[in-house]
């Protein structure tokens, strides 16, 4: 096992049940999000509540130089100093939106200062919410209140199952820019679980693919995306994000140049100052190879790259190609005739066109 | 001689008043663990528990009234034990009535707490472990507030039920004045003696009481049920 420091959680834990089991080893980065993704019945949940102590599996569950589960020793959930963000709301019905953080924050593990309560409300947005009870409040507020809740009982570990799943697409767009700040402002470790790709690739730094109750995949964002076994299954989905930054705006044909290791992509015109660091996603199925340089197409992205690997994606007829562009993966989605017309294969120099990159 | 009532009508409302008072109290202390247990237990002795507190629900009081002559009379099993202990029998005392009364009320003060638990479901008990909250604080600032209306219901049926009871008093407690003759008795002995005045005053005052009692119940079931849909 790993060398571990304060806010290292570490897991290896195992349950059979009925008709389901889980087995996962797991050690998880001390800070940042991790994501549990995996659709329904991977175990993912089950595994965050193992984690959080409302379940128990056989095996170890440690917290840095804690040990919260190992033979016959179980560190009670409320003793384990964590907070939880559950799938639906899950906010004290006989108290107020005040009541509720009052609640968390007197029982926070230090004591909360009256600027840590303000910046926590002032950054989601609930200062308009106190005075109301939980069945006043629409599904987006009591989610936001909740995460509040759970940040201003200064937890170790926040722990979020599907914090969104229980909203309609138009909440999810009002929530996840909340979410997106408090990754960049929280020091702590933060548990994720979801099977929306949207979170996944917004959201995550570490990410862990979930199949059922196997961890198919674990390691950065970038590493597990890019790796094909694991996103083969996500269909159409399947996609690889890139850290890069933003270079140049070209005002005359509205176009943003971005920069990533290994090369640049224009997309459509962004209002992010020139040198902010951004995600890009790039959909596999945006990706097209050509043998040649082609100036005659309609695609503004042609990157000089190199077939790194291919695999067999979700349908026979289909075909993921790994290609480099510099250091830098990126996935395409074709057909397997089209490969094999081509002749893909590993090391070959091809040109990737990209039809289009989202920032996220 | 007031408000139609004798002396010892007055004594018997004092006494149906304490019995009752306190078998809510004893019943709300002991249930709240049972109907906790019986809430979230999936324990396969949870059939035959509930089967046995609802028993009074259908049985002639005077089986159960029976039975506990018969257990705690001197040569019962808890005859002998309170014999040996030096406390004499139960039966034909106030104490014995009070048992009695507790067990037979038991089912009206479990179920409404044990359906308030249920209805609670344990997603508030999970959220307030997670936020630090121990067993016991969970249990004083999210289950007694959240099953408030359920606690509710449970005393004021408890009380009802106890001052209501007839059949048991008369088999365990009999008929002994300032000890065990509660108002149904004392009402009872009325119309045995053809003394139907007192006997209607009596019956009367326990109407406008239970009536009262019930008006009070589901009114602030219909305002808690107001507050929840906003």
């Amino acid at each position: 096992m790993t060398t571990l420091t304060t806010n290292t959680l570490s897991v290896d834990l195992n349950l059979q049940r009925r008709e389901f089991s889980l087995q996962a080893q797991l050690t998880f980065p001390e800070r940042g999000v991790s994501v549990l993704f995996g659709h329904s019945g991977s175990g993912k949940t089950t595994l965050l509540r193992c984690i959080a102590g409302l379940e128990r599996a056989s095996g170890e569950v440690r917290f840095g130089t804690e040990t919260w589960q190992t033979g016959q020793t179980f560190v009670p959930t409320w003793q384990r100093g964590i907070a939880c963000v559950f799938q639906e709301s899950s906010l004290f019905e006989h108290l107020s939106a005040q009541g509720n953080l009052d609640y968390a924050i007197k029982r926070a593990r230090t004591t909360v200062s009256p600027a840590e309560i303000h910046q926590v409300i002032e950054m989601l947005g609930i200062g308009h919410t106190l005075a109301r009870r939980p069945y006043q409040l629409s599904g987006g507020e009591r989610q936001r209140v909740a995460i509040a809740r759970a940040l201003l009982n200064k937890p170790r570990l926040l722990i979020m199952d599907e914090p969104l799943s229980s909203l309609d697409d138009k909440r999810k767009q009002e929530i996840l820019p909340y979410l997106e700040n408090l990754k960049e402002a929280l020091s702590l470790p933060v548990l994720y679980v979801t099977h929306s790709m949207q979170e996944v690739t917004r959201l995550a730094d570490y990410l862990v693919c979930l199949q059922d109750g196997r961890v198919r995949a674990s390691g950065t964002l970038q590493e597990t995306l890019s790796s094909m076994d694991d996103v083969a299954g996500l269909g159409t989905e399947a996609a690889v994000v890139i850290e890069g930054e933003v270079i140049s705006h070209d005002f005359q044909w509205h176009l943003t140049t971005l920069g990533f290791a290994g090369g640049e992509l224009r997309i459509r015109q962004h209002d992010r100052v020139i040198g902010t660091g951004v995600r890009i996603q790039v959909l596999a199925k945006d990706v097209s190879l050509a043998l040649s340089e082609y100036h005659d197409s309609s695609i503004v992205n042609l990157l000089p790259c190199q077939v790194d690997a291919i695999a067999a994606a979700d349908d026979p007829g289909i075909v993921l190609v790994r290609v480099l562009v510099g250091s830098t993966p990126l996935l395409s989605r074709m057909t397997h005739y089209s490969a094999s017309s081509l002749q893909l294969e590993p090391g070959k120099r091809v040109w990737a066109q990209v039809k289009s990159a989202a920032i996220l | 001689m007031e408000f139609g009532l004798s002396a010892a009508d007055w004594s018997a409302i004092w006494l149906t008043l304490r019995l009752a008072t306190l078998v809510t109290v004893i019943l709300l202390i002991i249930t709240t663990p049972l109907a906790w247990w019986l809430a979230r237990t999936s324990s396969r002795w949870k059939g035959p528990v509930s089967a046995v507190i609802s028993l009074p629900l259908v049985l002639p009081p005077s089986v159960l009234g029976f039975y506990l002559l018969i257990t705690m009379g001197p040569n019962g099993p808890v005859g002998q034990l309170t014999q040996s202990l030096g406390l004499g029998t139960l039966p034909f005392t106030f104490a014995g009535l009070v048992i009695a009364s507790v067990l037979y009320s038991m089912p009206f003060v479990v179920q409404p707490i044990q359906n308030a638990m249920e209805a609670m479901g344990s997603r508030p008990l999970e959220a307030a472990a997670t936020l630090g909250a121990s067993p016991l604080d969970t249990f004083f600032s999210v289950v007694l507030p959240l099953c408030r209306p359920g606690f509710i219901t449970a005393a004021v049926l408890g009380f009802t039920h106890t001052v209501g009871e007839f059949g048991v008093v008369l088999m365990m407690g009999g008929n002994i004045p300032g000890q065990t003759r509660v108002i149904s008795v004392q009402i009872y002995d009325h119309v045995e003696a053809l003394d139907f005045a007192h006997a209607h005053s009596l019956s009367l005052l326990m109407v406008i009481f239970s009536f009262a009692a019930l008006l009070l119940l589901y009114n602030s079931q219909r305002l808690a049920g107001m507050g929840k849909r906003g």
